[in-house]
């Protein structure tokens, strides 16, 4: 009597897989780790034209060169089961062992993840709130960088489709070229006369939305002279994509006599632009504070 | 099918639709297919003079549009007046704009706007009386090219004038006004133009419809060697 045809049993495979890929993943964090910090992070934008764009440069590697050691496990893991684990042509299908549960891989897992994440929260928090990190902040900001108290005044004001600037120091003189002085903290007040724009200085590291009727407020220092990149980046109509210039950061003898230029040709429209909304004048005043409860913009005091 | 034929399709159905899309994309900014009115050149090769005649017109009327009701600028050309706003201009050139408004004041949402910037002098004539800026609320339109600094507002017929055009064709015998300025071209660019008074009665905003549409208050200046 024949006995019955029995399946052979698959082999006992006594490798540590687990001590390899953690091995590997361990040498390979080691190595692309520092070298992403040092030379890839510097390389992420918007580069270092303003204190606070050089300082989300900064915030950019720490989050690049903690993702680093996470992207290497992924890829560590997934070469290493593609190699270890595909079955080969010749080879029968064969079911895998079951998988149970690892009370300590879980444990590890939840603790790993929970760490990272509540360190990032907390690092973005200390960050944004040290000086507002190029955001705007609204009416009332609340991440207030040391010596706001006499900070540079300007206003954004959007409309479709063009940006135009106010420097309440300069008696309300509005310009279509935004120049700012080098090595100083600006406020900006960022507002609109109708949709909602977005105010976006690439290399300043600043963007803030341009709402109608809202002061939205935004600080940045600048550094040394730069030409940056103005955008809008509120998808706005027709000219949207049109809706960009060239701002500068100039040094103060520059920015003088600009502004001193300037003053010559805006004093044909300046009686205009000094009457209050209610008599045709400009509908916004030099910063532009909207009065409680309606009503016109007010000045604000100081 | 095999896999590798599979895949095969796959790229080959995805580059063509980039292709297309880029195609698209392309023939969208540059306005290519659109009728794009070349403005006589006098002069001589090296210094272009561009005589550029338009007008502003409250109503665009049924001949000229399949929306009679909305705002439009108007351009002379050999055919006479069309609806047309992508213009072909030289570079470098001297270009000596006169525009006949036949519309009413709307005002300028941000006065500042009333200045002339950007044109020879900083100055218009208005109804052939130099001027350095108007009342802003007398606005009724702009002849504004952002990317060249180009600011020029137009004064409006006063509401109480006599002959007013209702809509297009409006003739020099009814009530308007005329400004003239020079401006000079760049290099070779394609540069947007666009009015800045919200002038589109019924639209929210007064900044929808012919504000938003190329061919009536918007177009482009394309700007050749």
């Amino acid at each position: 009597m024949a006995s019955e045809p029995t399946a052979a049993a698959p082999p006992v495979d006594s490798t540590n897989h687990g001590l390899r890929v953690v091995v590997a993943w361990l040498v390979l964090s080691a190595i692309a780790t520092p070298l992403v910090a040092i030379y890839v992070g510097p390389l992420i934008p918007p580069g270092n034209g303003s204190v606070q764009a050089q300082g989300q440069v900064f915030d950019n590697q720490v989050m690049t060169s903690l993702m680093t050691p996470v992207l290497c496990l992924m890829a560590v893991f997934f070469a290493y089961g593609l190699i270890k684990f595909h079955a080969r042509r010749s080879e029968a299908v064969l079911d895998g062992p079951p998988l149970r549960n690892d009370a300590r891989v879980q444990l590890l897992w939840i603790v790993i993840t929970s760490t990272m994440v509540l360190f990032l929260a907390g690092f973005g928090t200390y960050e944004l709130l040290k000086d507002g990190a190029g955001g705007g902040q609204g009416p009332n900001p609340i991440a207030l960088p040391a010596g706001h108290q006499s900070a540079f005044q300007v206003q954004v004001i959007g409309q479709q489709w063009q940006f135009t600037y106010r420097y309440p120091s300069f008696g309300g003189l509005e310009s279509n070229e935004l120049y700012l002085p080098e090595n100083t903290l600006v406020e900006l007040h960022v507002t609109s006369l109708d949709v909602i724009h977005s105010f976006w200085a690439y290399e300043l590291g600043v963007k803030a939305d341009a709402n109608p009727g809202v002061d939205n407020v935004a600080y940045v220092t600048t550094k040394g002279p730069l030409t940056f990149h103005v955008r809008c980046a509120e998808l706005c109509g027709l000219w949207h994509g049109y809706m960009y210039n060239n701002g500068y950061v100039v040094s103060d003898a520059q920015f003088h006599s600009w502004a001193a230029q300037q003053m010559r040709l805006y004093a044909s429209i300046k009686p205009f632009m000094d009457k209050p909304a209610s008599q045709g004048g400009a509908p916004y005043a030099l910063s532009y504070f909207p009065a409680p409860g309606g009503g016109p913009p007010q000045v604000r005091a100081g | 099918m095999r896999v590798g034929v599979k895949l095969l399709l796959v790229v080959v159905a995805v580059t063509a639709a980039g292709v297309l899309i880029g195609f698209y994309v392309s023939n969208l900014t540059t306005l290519a297919g659109s009728p794009a009115y070349s403005v006589p050149v006098s002069g001589t090769p090296s210094h272009p003079v561009v005589y550029l005649k338009i007008q502003t017109v409250p109503a665009v009327g049924p001949k000229l549009s399949q929306n009679p009701d909305w705002v439009s600028y108007l351009i002379l050309t050999k055919s006479g007046w069309k609806r047309e706003t992508v213009w072909n201009l030289p570079a470098n050139a001297t270009v000596h704009v006169t525009d006949y408004n036949f519309d009413s004041a709307s005002g300028l949402r941000n006065p500042y706007l009333a200045r002339p910037q950007g044109i020879v002098g900083n100055r218009v004539l208005i109804d052939g009386k130099p001027a350095d800026h108007i009342d802003p609320n007398s606005a009724s339109h702009t002849f504004a090219v952002p990317a060249l600094g180009i600011i020029v507002a137009f004064p409006g017929v006063a509401a109480n004038a006599k002959n007013q055009c209702g809509a297009a064709p409006c003739t020099l015998a009814m009530a308007h006004t005329t400004t003239q300025f020079v401006f000079h071209t760049t290099t070779p660019g394609h540069f947007r133009w666009q009015c800045f008074v919200p002038c589109a009665a019924g639209w929210i905003f007064g900044n929808g419809g012919p504000m938003q549409t190329i061919g009536y208050m918007d177009g482009f200046l394309n700007v050749k060697a």
